[in-house]
């Protein structure tokens, strides 16, 4: 009677929970859950290569260093630093975001050595030329969405929870984006993102995942497919190193001055 | 200075040489062509059209996690007509060593301070290279020791300048030049130490919320010459560039409001004839994803004012700017920036575009069109009224 009684303490909760629960509510807790899980690296620096096509089979690349400060309570800090194509090699981006504020960008030139603040107001705009645009390759903080459960559903073979959620800052160019959130590791499987016209543009198929610190998962390849444009942007990470013992310093303006 | 060089190149094939691990080069090597709409002032600036070779690379490598580094970018100019426009100049050759609290630099740099677009008032450190282009955005490598003292509540820069470097003017024959020529080897000097005068500079930098701001003083000898009027034994009429020692405070700030960017830079400085007041100001507004397509719109205007009158050597006294950027966001990055700078004294007007796109993965093709339009014979820029130009330039980066 005892065990029964503990248990149904155990399991009124858990119980309460999935009854009370609104789709709305649900899908939430399942990206809170993965907030918490994915909360903890401190830092990271890894190397991300694009590969720009068109319709046509032309294909262009970029590569460039992306350093990461995990910033608890608010955005992640950002610096990316170009070394391809040649011509904007050494080019900086750094970047302070928030969840619902303007993040703070600033711009560093080599040419002219000068640092610009930035307006960051370009959310949809495409990111050096690719598929990307700039709120796509931006810190995901759990604020900057609204979120409904779909449903559950497998796709290629993995269990995944399917989750609509609705851009709540300021110049999005989507409407909504669709979700698969991988069951097992709590990380995005695919996104699909709608226009401003609610027509599908996107889908991002996050590939390749390799476990860090055995707990953080990290894509090797994000393929995105522009359907409105016949255009495709691959991207590969490579050499993800964590806990480098960064801080504020390495996201300032005059670290962003130093860029090479 | 020549000791100065020596001891760094010393030092920098000593840590080379010490640090098995080699750096990494780079660079670019580029033509540039000019086409001149109609024939100079002066019957010695002879030709219509100019081909000019530009080299520039970058040696750069790092250690002790990136903490320490060293930089060298030597560039050197061969021009067809101009023997003033043909010139080496070292743009960095820097040892650079980082702390949690501050940052050490040894050797010459480019720095750069300011907001504007149309003119850069404040941006003081660098010696401008008027050979390179007419607009001074080009600059000399400046010899200097640079330590930055880095606070929760700003950075303090300081910097200590042992080694001035003298404007480069065109030629005789160049293009674009002072009538009659500004001669660089008749420089004269306020101190007596003369090129060799230590200046310093201080400047405090740092952001709240979407404010940046700048604040500095610069002590020595003015970037900017004053020219006077002389002539050589052969009866010549030239202009003798005159550097005083100066004193120069100014502010520069900018506040990024969402898609609009306000802009304002002001200067007081004296010991250069009377003392005196400069501002500018403006802003620039984007306008993102026009017409529901990728491409960018940026519209910009500035106001210039120098309350020094007719005596100001800046072509900016009571001038208007208004200009338009373009950003395609292709694959090419193709860009375009058009601006008109309007004299509201002598009605003189510059029209100016410039336009890129990268060509494949490592060619950029550059197109720059500079025209003088109403110039009147009593203002500064009537020198270079007939030197209206358009410039192709191709560019291979590596």
């Amino acid at each position: 009677m005892k065990k029964i009684s503990i248990l149904a303490i155990l399991l009124t909760p858990l119980l309460n929970h999935a009854y009370a629960e609104t789709p709305e509510e649900k899908g939430l807790s399942i990206v809170v859950e993965a907030d918490i899980r994915d909360t903890g690296w401190t830092d990271q620096i890894a190397d991300m290569s694009m590969l720009l096509k068109n319709k046509q089979g032309d294909s262009s690349k970029r590569v460039m260093r992306i350093t990461t400060l995990e910033v608890p309570g608010d955005g992640d800090k950002s610096l990316i630093t170009f070394d391809n194509p040649k011509d904007i090699k050494g080019t900086a981006f750094l970047s302070h975001t928030h969840s619902l504020t303007p993040d703070d960008q600033w711009l560093y030139l080599p040419a002219l050595k000068r640092v610009k603040r930035i307006s960051s107001s370009n959310k949809s705009g495409p990111f050096v030329g690719s598929e990307y645009a700039y709120e796509d390759i931006s810190s995901q903080e759990v604020e900057k969405y609204k979120y409904k459960w779909l449903r559950d559903e497998t796709l290629n073979g993995r269990g995944s929870f399917v989750i609509e959620r609705f851009p709540q800052y300021e110049h999005s160019g989507y409407t909504r984006q669709i979700l698969w959130l991988d069951k097992e590791m709590y990380q995005p499987l695919q996104l699909e993102f709608f226009d401003r016209k609610n027509s599908q543009l996107k889908t991002l198929q996050f590939l390749d995942y390799k476990q860090y610190l055995d707990q953080y998962w990290r894509p090797g390849v994000m393929q995105m497919t522009n359907h409105q444009n016949g255009k495709s942007t691959r991207l590969t990470w490579s050499d993800y190193k964590f806990k480098n013992d960064f801080s504020d310093r390495d996201f300032d303006k005059n670290t962003l001055k130093r860029a090479r | 200075m020549r000791i100065f060089i020596k001891s760094l190149l010393l030092f920098l094939i000593a840590s080379a040489s010490a640090l098995s691990s080699a750096g990494e080069w780079s660079g670019s090597a580029g033509l540039e062509f000019r086409g001149f709409n109609q024939t100079a002032q002066d019957a010695r600036q002879d030709h219509d059209s100019n081909f000019s070779f530009v080299f520039e690379s970058e040696y750069f490598h790092e250690w002790d996690d990136g903490d320490q580094s060293i930089a060298f970018v030597p560039y050197i100019r061969v021009d067809e007509n101009d023997n003033e426009r043909t010139h080496f100049d070292i743009h960095e050759l820097t040892y650079l060593k980082v702390a949690e609290r501050w940052e050490l630099r040894l050797g010459i740099r480019k720095i750069f301070w300011g907001v504007t677009e149309f003119q850069h008032l404040v941006d003081i450190i660098n010696q401008t290279n008027l050979v390179e282009n007419f607009d001074t955005e080009d600059k000399l490598g400046q010899p200097m020791v640079n330590l930055a003292l880095i606070n929760d509540w700003g950075t303090i820069d300081l910097f200590v300048m042992p080694y001035f470097r003298e404007r480069y003017f065109p030629g005789t024959s160049g293009r674009l030049r002072s009538i009659p020529e500004t001669r660089q080897d008749r420089s004269q000097f306020e101190s007596a130490a003369k090129e060799k005068h230590i200046d310093l500079a201080a400047r405090y930098s740092h952001y709240f919320g979407d404010w940046d701001i700048g604040l500095s003083h610069f002590y020595g000898t003015s970037r900017d010459p004053r020219l006077l009027f002389s002539i050589d034994s052969g009866g010549n009429p030239f202009f003798i560039p005159f550097y005083d020692i100066i004193n120069q405070t100014s502010v520069d700030i900018q506040t990024t409001k969402s898609n609009m960017l306000w802009k304002f830079e002001a200067l007081h400085r004296s010991g250069q004839g009377t003392t005196y007041n400069a501002y500018a100001g403006g802003f620039e507004y984007t306008f993102v994803g026009i017409m529901d397509t990728a491409l960018d719109l940026g519209v910009l205007s500035e106001y210039h004012y120098d309350d020094r009158d007719e005596l100001s050597m800046s072509i900016f006294q009571d001038d208007i700017a208004i200009g338009a950027r373009l950003a395609f966001n292709d694959v090419q990055s193709s860009e375009a920036l058009i601006g008109l700078v309007w004299d509201r004294n002598s009605g003189g007007k510059f029209f100016n575009i410039e336009a890129s796109r990268r060509l494949g993965n490592s060619w950029l093709l550059e197109l720059q069109g500079r025209f003088f339009l109403n110039q009147k014979s009593s203002d500064l820029a009537f020198t270079v009224s007939r030197d209206d130009y358009t410039e192709l330039f191709l560019s291979y980066n590596f």
